[in-house]
């Protein structure tokens, strides 16, 4: 007994929670057995610590295809077609092997999206990593940033976007949340529940090895700390090749009908797949392991069943299409074995030939595992740490300088060049050109728009109100290029949420997501949790990555970030009334404490319409929202991009009660910094306050007033490619 | 026009490449294990990761079935466009001369540049009407990691010599360190031409340039269709 209580401690499973497993099944499990418990009762398949607190959010909407509980979620765009989008972290194995986890957290979320029978189209990635003044920080970056491009570049699906945050507790414990979004013909579509006594189970793509065997339990839901190092092998390779054959044979497939139900293989491998299935389609489901194809002669069923090699995805077929559905896989020289059976019995079978090597009810493997409440306590204070780095004598315009040289904030060309932008033929705004990627769907004769947000520095601050920003920012982004969110995915990434003060930041943070979403009226389509994100020094910033999709009627209106014209007039609009507090100012200056303004979500949406209906209408030259290191870098940045300047006098933010430096460089949502004719902007309510111009950025802001030039300014924001491949 | 786009197991933007050569006449793709091209009248072998490109980029897709069809038909006068990936397979096929090897930087590079059309006898560009610019710098996006098209200097000097470089990246803007900023040569014929840059991706002004269009209408100009 002793040994065996050992051996459920060691793959992840409380004692409680192992007796209750032995009184579910009335004996004890087998080895195979719980191997297959300790993965789906794991934090990262079961949610048992985050299931209840999502049941907040809003997940229903017109415009809703399919929500969360599908491979990913869905959203009407027309005619007859429908744009799936989900985003998934893969930060463990990231901060193990960064290429590899990059490049499989890439390839994961493309067959999530190819599950449902939509071609992937795009992707997006959130990246969070410690001060890149840290070797271990650039290590991480490089490798990340390569094993995306590998992934993304090889398979053939462009890269349009994404964000990479610097932060001291990242270090130790870096995210890398990748989205894909795809495009599907709504009557190709297929589910994920197994359905049809008497079908036929088959697996396709990849064969089956030893590679990440224990990743959902001993990599994701579990700490970082010492002997890392020996959990490399827990990490998987991607092959994109392997996964591009699969995918265009899946997506064949579907086209032909050929196809009952698909679901793709990802954490705990063949265990998930098959028990959600089945527990989806209220079905049981008879697996024989000796037909799987195997790159190793002598694996273990229990290895067979956990292993998370990639590039693999289980279909239901009827007995009638089998032999079809074998011929697309050899056309595709992609693998691919009936290996098993759907059944009425309400059971998973593993057999072994003839041998059953394990049986277990489905409820109980799948849907059994206790949901646990938290025990929530706010934290006293600022437990972050500071570090100031900014000269505290530093003038205006050197703080301005700073504050876009600050990795956070400066141009990420160096990363996304690495990314391949443009296949496909959609991508009419590419990274740096706007707020949002904007792709054109012709087939539905429209177009879209796609951003990734959260500053989990924010959100570390006050976890309600920096989720809420996350959520308009992404709304903001979007309005920008003028489109209207349909609806929205997310990745919560967070520390220990057994303890406290991670499970009060998760609580907050969901109750802020949720009322951001409810005032916005964006349903959350699906999405994924990432806790015990903790290194040696604790938890990370609590990072909730939100990631949205809108519609627009005409690409061609999608406005740029960039200034156009010079003699246009600038103005500022929506309620915005910015801060120092959890601004990159204040990290720099080493000032960060807890507290944030409440954010007016109702006042922002309307600000959100206006901005939408004026770039459709065609009527404005430019729109950027004012995000990090406030207005002053807003400005910055549109005035880099076009290579024009400007000139603008802040006194109407003093006269809102701002002082100089808030109106300078304080953060805060609904502020949106537009250019155009004085005109269309004063009709809009906009609040007038300069003009573009010249080849400096001049800012009157009484004491603080200064002038930079156009070029340093540039300079400073593209410093980050000499800092990333620094090599010492 | 007939085109033939070719397709291998990893290609990525022969989807694209069909798209832009129906803009010009009908297109339709060429799946790997094909050999015949009958009533194809040009093929455009893109760009991609064929069989994965683990071993050296295009090593295996010269092998092909369909690849044997390409090199007779080249040989026969027809015309060839290979675009990236299948820049490196007709390298490695043979039908053109020199080799792109990793570029100088070590990364995969994605950027909007221009290019300089270099006109040789048998090639004439379009020229579209009542254009004031210099309609032979051309902006095209290129991506990719194995783009640095090398040769010996003596081969260097013949592609020179006999109007076998067709674009050259246009001053300071090589983005893998390319040899005498070559990036795309022809055969000696003329007939068979390929290139780093994408100029499928330069086909729609929503998407950022119509300059690809004219790559496609001086490698059809310069066959001898079958």
């Amino acid at each position: 007994m002793t040994v065996e209580v050992a051996k459920h401690r060691e793959l992840g499973l409380t004692d409680s929670e192992f007796e209750l497993i032995v009184e579910k099944l009335g004996r004890e499990p087998n080895d195979v057995e719980l191997a297959m418990f300790s993965l789906l009762w794991s934090e990262h398949c079961a949610y048992k610590h985050s299931r209840k607190l999502l049941r907040r959010l809003p997940t229903e909407g017109e415009r809703v295809v399919m929500g969360p509980g599908e491979n990913a979620g869905a959203v009407d765009i027309g005619n007859g077609y429908a744009i799936a989008f989900k985003v998934e972290s893969h930060n463990h194995p990231s901060a193990v092997e960064p290429f590899q986890g990059a490049a499989t957290g890439v390839g994961g979320i493309l067959r999530d999206v190819f599950a449902l029978g939509a071609r992937p189209i795009a992707i997006l990635d959130s990246l969070r990593f410690g001060e890149l003044d840290s070797v271990r920080s650039r290590h991480l970056l490089d490798g990340a940033v390569r094993g995306i491009g590998h992934y993304g570049n090889s398979i053939g699906v462009a890269t349009v976007g994404g964000e990479i945050y610097f932060e001291a507790p990242y270090e130790h414990n870096c995210l890398v949340n990748a989205m894909c979004v795809g495009i599907a013909k709504q009557d190709d579509m297929v589910r994920a529940a197994a359905a049809g006594v008497g079908n036929a189970v088959v697996l396709m793509g990849a064969t089956t090895g030893r590679d990440g065997i224990g990743g959902a339990s001993v990599l994701a839901s579990a700490e970082l700390g010492d002997g890392d190092e020996a959990k490399r092998p827990t990490v998987q390779i991607g092959d994109p090749f392997e996964e591009s054959k699969v995918l265009e044979c899946c997506l064949e497939l579907l086209e032909k009908g050929l196809l009952v139900s698909l679901q793709d293989l990802g954490a705990a491998g063949l265990t998930s797949s098959a028990g959600e299935m089945a527990s989806a389609g209220g079905v049981g489901i008879d697996l024989d392991l000796a037909r799987v194809p195997l790159r190793e002669a002598d694996m273990e069923p229990f290895e067979i069943m956990v292993s998370e090699s990639q590039e693999r995805m289980l279909g239901v077929v009827e007995p009638a299409n089998v032999a079809e559905v074998l011929a697309v896989c050899e056309k595709w020289q992609t693998g691919s074995a009936e290996i098993g059976v759907v059944t009425d019995s309400g059971q998973v079978r593993v057999l072994h030939g003839e041998e059953v090597v394990g049986e277990m009810p489905v409820e109980a493997l799948v849907d059994g595992c206790p949901l646990y409440d938290l025990s929530p306590a706010e934290p006293e204070g600022w437990i972050y740490g500071n570090r100031a780095t900014l000269d505290p004598g530093a003038s205006s315009g050197e703080t301005l300088l700073a504050l876009l040289a600050s990795p956070s904030l400066a141009s990420k060309r160096w990363a996304f060049e690495q990314y391949d932008s443009v296949v496909g033929s959609r991508t009419v705004r590419r990274p740096e050109a706007a707020d949002a990627a904007v792709l054109q769907i012709p087939e539905a004769g429209n177009a879209i728009a796609v951003s990734i947000d959260g500053n989990g520095r924010r959100v570390a601050c006050d976890p309600y109100a920096g989720t809420i920003e996350a959520v308009l920012e992404c709304a903001q982004n979007l309005a920008c290029v003028g489109a209207e969110p349909l609806g929205l995915t997310n990745c919560l990434n967070f520390g220990n949420p057994e303890k406290p003060m991670p499970a009060w930041q998760l609580d907050r943070s969901v109750s802020g997501l949720a009322d951001a979403c409810d005032a916005l009226g964006v349903p959350v389509v699906g999405g994924n949790v990432s806790l015990y994100n903790e290194g040696p020094e604790g938890p990370i910033y609590p990072t909730p990555v939100v990631g949205m999709v809108g519609e627009l009627p005409d690409a061609r209106q999608a406005c740029g970030s960039a200034f156009a014209r010079a003699g246009d007039t600038i103005a500022l609009l929506g309620p915005f009334s910015p801060s120092l507090a959890g601004s990159e100012l204040a990290k720099l200056r080493g000032e960060l404490d807890t507290g944030l303004p409440q954010p007016d979500v109702d006042a922002v949406a309307g600000a959100c319409a206006a901005v939408r209906d004026a770039v459709r209408a065609g009527r404005l030259s430019s729109a950027h929202d004012i995000s990090d290191g406030g207005l002053a870098c807003a400005l910055a940045e549109s005035a880099i991009a076009s290579g024009i300047g400007c000139r603008v006098d802040l006194q109407p933010l003093r006269e809102r009660g701002c002082s100089p430096e808030d109106a300078l460089f304080g953060e805060g949502a609904g502020g949106f910094l537009l250019s155009g004719d004085r005109e269309a902007l004063e009709s809009l309510g906009a609040t007038p306050i300069g003009n573009v111009g010249g080849t400096t950025v001049e800012l009157a802001a009484g004491d603080r007033s200064f002038t930079v030039g156009v070029g340093t300014a540039e300079s400073a924001w593209l410093s980050l490619r000499q800092r990333a491949e620094a090599v010492a | 026009m007939r085109w033939g786009v070719l397709q291998f197991p990893g290609s990525c933007d022969e989807r694209d490449a069909l798209q832009a050569c129906s803009l010009l006449g009908e297109a339709r793709l060429v799946w790997h294990e094909e050999r015949d091209l009958v009533g194809i009248d040009a093929v455009v072998v893109p760009g991609g990761f064929s069989y994965g490109d683990y071993l050296r980029a295009g090593a295996i897709a010269r092998f092909s079935p369909a690849m044997e069809a390409v090199a007779e038909f080249a040989e026969a006068g027809g015309p060839v466009l290979g675009i990236c990936n299948g820049f490196q397979v007709l390298c490695e096929a043979g039908l053109l001369r020199g080799a792109l090897l990793l570029n100088e930087s070590t990364r995969f590079t994605c950027r909007q540049l221009e290019l300089t059309a270099v006109d040789a006898t048998s090639v004439e560009l379009s020229t579209p009407e009542g254009a004031k610019v210099d309609n032979r710098l051309l902006s095209i996006p290129a991506k990719h990691g194995e783009g640095r098209f090398w040769a010996p200097d003596g081969v260097l000097d013949a592609l020179e010599e006999n109007g076998q470089v067709a674009y050259r990246y246009a001053p300071g803007q090589n983005p893998n360190g390319s040899a005498r900023d070559i990036a795309g040569v022809r055969n000696e014929a003329g007939n068979v031409v390929g290139l780093m840059p994408h100029p499928e991706h330069a086909v729609d002004p929503l998407t950022g340039s119509t300059d690809g269009l004219k790559v496609f209408e001086a490698v059809a100009a310069a066959g001898v269709p079958a």
